[in-house]
């Protein structure tokens, strides 16, 4: 065996915003092995759950991840509804599939920028982020926040959408799309993003099954998995919409599948403002009194795949016991098989491609000298180097 | 006027530490950046280590974990520092100060010069806590 060189990455990386913290175990410019650790961002939520009502779970929950901040309450809401037996109004259901997919679109667009951060096309970065903005303007007209919108509730949801809100919401959603052509075309067409993407991070379906891995990351290897379809909840049975699959496994498939799995949020969402016109002033929620004892499971798709919630209650008002999974726990591990075999370059952005939320998973990246043990490089060297590939790769006109 | 509101004028190079957020405050410190809030036409960049910083932006309650760390980074900051506190998290320990993993307030571990309160706070609410504090007289 040769001589390995270990790059530690973490745990404060100056552009995936938790701290985690990942080793490379590189031979030369190739990853022989990898591990992370984590856990910097335990902050026992299952346990503070336990204190709180059943009513106030709802906003701890939101507040494991940012980015998905309607999945966990959306998986909740399944679990603790399931105990009761209750069926939310109509109204409602759409509601909460419309937030449910708008922050589809806003996560998917956030990894678009951070992968184009990662290539080295800051541009990229920046326009995604521009239009980021106006489904987060149209969050806080509707939700009354930009992040964490406090909109779900047990048995509906907390605030309407009027019919006002409902055609600015058309609107962004029509500029939106025009925006998500724009940067379909920019990275399908373009052949320095082929060059560095294809190929890349490798996932077979035997691979995925192996690790469990769910959400985008499944469906880049033709997995054909997603919870909307399989055990629909709110209004996704009510909506025509497709699930995106994708063939190769690889980072640029999985672009592909969050690229177009925007069109099908909108298609969505649309289809959900016109069953709102339909179901005109109904109900946004119905009054449950208590939650019986039982045993409650739930699971949502969020955009990085399924959330999954138990909850056990025994009669009182507060959860007894309430257990969390979030997709990246399963999709973390992954990276074993994505980044091993690979280049030290290309290492970035093959972690970057299963959208690893390390809050869901209260988990940490860094590259170590085998024999010393010493630290070589962080991961804004790293980022760098992921960068210069693809200036190099643009330079030689491939 | 203190050493540090009179050195801190212009340019602002800003180092962003999460000691254990949602994310939600660290994106919204991204949005700074993006088009819409565009702090770089101040000259304020994030940069990638706290060796290069002159504002420390802390997200997050710090755990048990990250405690050391926390404090490791602050030591090699170059002083002085501006430590500023993003959230209630930082400000308070917010949701999470009944934690068993929650290893106390940000201002018992690192000197906090400003906080900024919020759940996450606006990206226009930041851009006025730095100003204000910029501008104290
Ligand atoms: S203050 Fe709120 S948004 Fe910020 S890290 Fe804490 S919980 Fe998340």
């Amino acid at each position: 065996m040769g001589k390995k060189t270990v790059i530690p990455i973490g745990p404060y990386h100056p552009l995936l915003e938790e701290p985690e913290f990942f080793k490379l175990y590189c031979d030369g410019e190739i990853v022989k092995d990898m591990v992370w650790e984590t856990g910097y961002n335990h902050r026992g939520i299952e346990k503070i759950c336990q204190t709180k009502t059943f009513e106030q779970v709802f906003y701890v929950v939101e507040r494991i991840c940012g980015i998905c901040s309607t999945s966990h309450p959306f998986a909740y809401a399944n679990a603790v509804e399931s105990i009761p037996g209750v069926e939310i109004p109509e109204r409602a259901k759409y509601i909460r599939s419309i937030v449910g997919e708008l922050e589809r679109i806003h996560s998917h667009l956030l990894w678009v920028g951070l992968a184009g951060h990662f290539l080295g096309y800051n541009t990229v970065f920046m326009w995604a982020w521009k239009y980021r903005e106006p489904i987060l303007d149209m969050f806080e007209i509707i939700t009354g926040n930009r992040n964490s919108y406090a909109m779900f509730t047990i048995g509906g949801v907390r605030r309407d959408i009027n019919a006002e809100q409902a055609t600015q919401l058309l609107k962004v959603l029509d500029d939106v799309k025009e925006k998500t052509d724009l940067l379909v075309g920019a990275v399908m067409d373009d052949p320095v993003i082929h060059a560095r993407l294809k190929g890349v991070g490798v996932l077979t379906s035997k691979d995925i099954h192996d690790f469990g891995a769910v959400g985008p990351t499944a469906r880049a290897s033709m997995v054909d998995i997603d919870v909307r379809r399989d055990d629909p909840y709110a209004a996704y049975d009510m909506v025509n919409w497709k699930v995106i699959l994708a063939k190769g496994g690889d980072v640029f498939a999985k672009a592909e599948v969050r690229l177009l799995e925007m069109y099908e949020s909108i298609a969505i969402i649309k289809q959900c403002l016109e069953g709102l016109k339909k179901s005109n002033q109904g109900d946004i929620k119905i009054k449950v009194k208590e939650i019986p004892p039982g045993i409650g499971i739930g699971h949502a798709e969020a955009p990085r795949g399924e959330v999954f919630h138990f909850v056990k209650s025994d009669g009182g008002n507060s959860p007894v016991r309430h257990k969390i999974r979030a997709p990246s726990y399963t999709c973390i591990p992954t990276f074993r098989k994505s980044c091993v075999g690979g280049t030290v370059s290309d290492a970035a952005i093959a972690t970057a491609a299963v959208d690893p939320c390390y809050c869901c998973t209260e988990r940490m990246t860094q590259v170590y000298d085998y024999s010393t043990g010493k630290k070589i490089m962080n991961a804004a060297e790293l980022i760098k180097l992921s960068q210069a590939k693809t200036r190099d790769l643009k330079d030689k006109k491939v | 006027m203190g050493l540090k509101e009179k050195c801190f004028k212009k340019s602002l190079w800003v180092f962003h530490l999460s000691a254990g957020s949602c994310n939600n405050c660290d994106i919204e410190i991204l949005d700074c950046l993006t088009p819409k809030f565009d702090i770089e036409r101040f000259g304020m960049k994030l940069v990638g280590s706290v060796r290069h910083a002159d504002v420390l932006l802390v997200t997050g309650v710090v755990t048990r974990k990250t405690l050391s760390r926390v404090k490791e980074v602050y030591e090699q900051a170059p002083k002085p520092i501006v430590v500023i506190g993003i959230g209630a998290c930082a400000c308070t320990g917010g949701l999470f100060r009944d934690s068993y993993n929650f290893a106390g307030p940000l201002d018992k571990v690192i000197p906090v010069d400003a906080y900024i309160p919020g759940c996450p706070p606006k990206p226009e609410s930041m851009l006025a806590g730095v100003m204000k504090f910029l501008n104290k007289k």
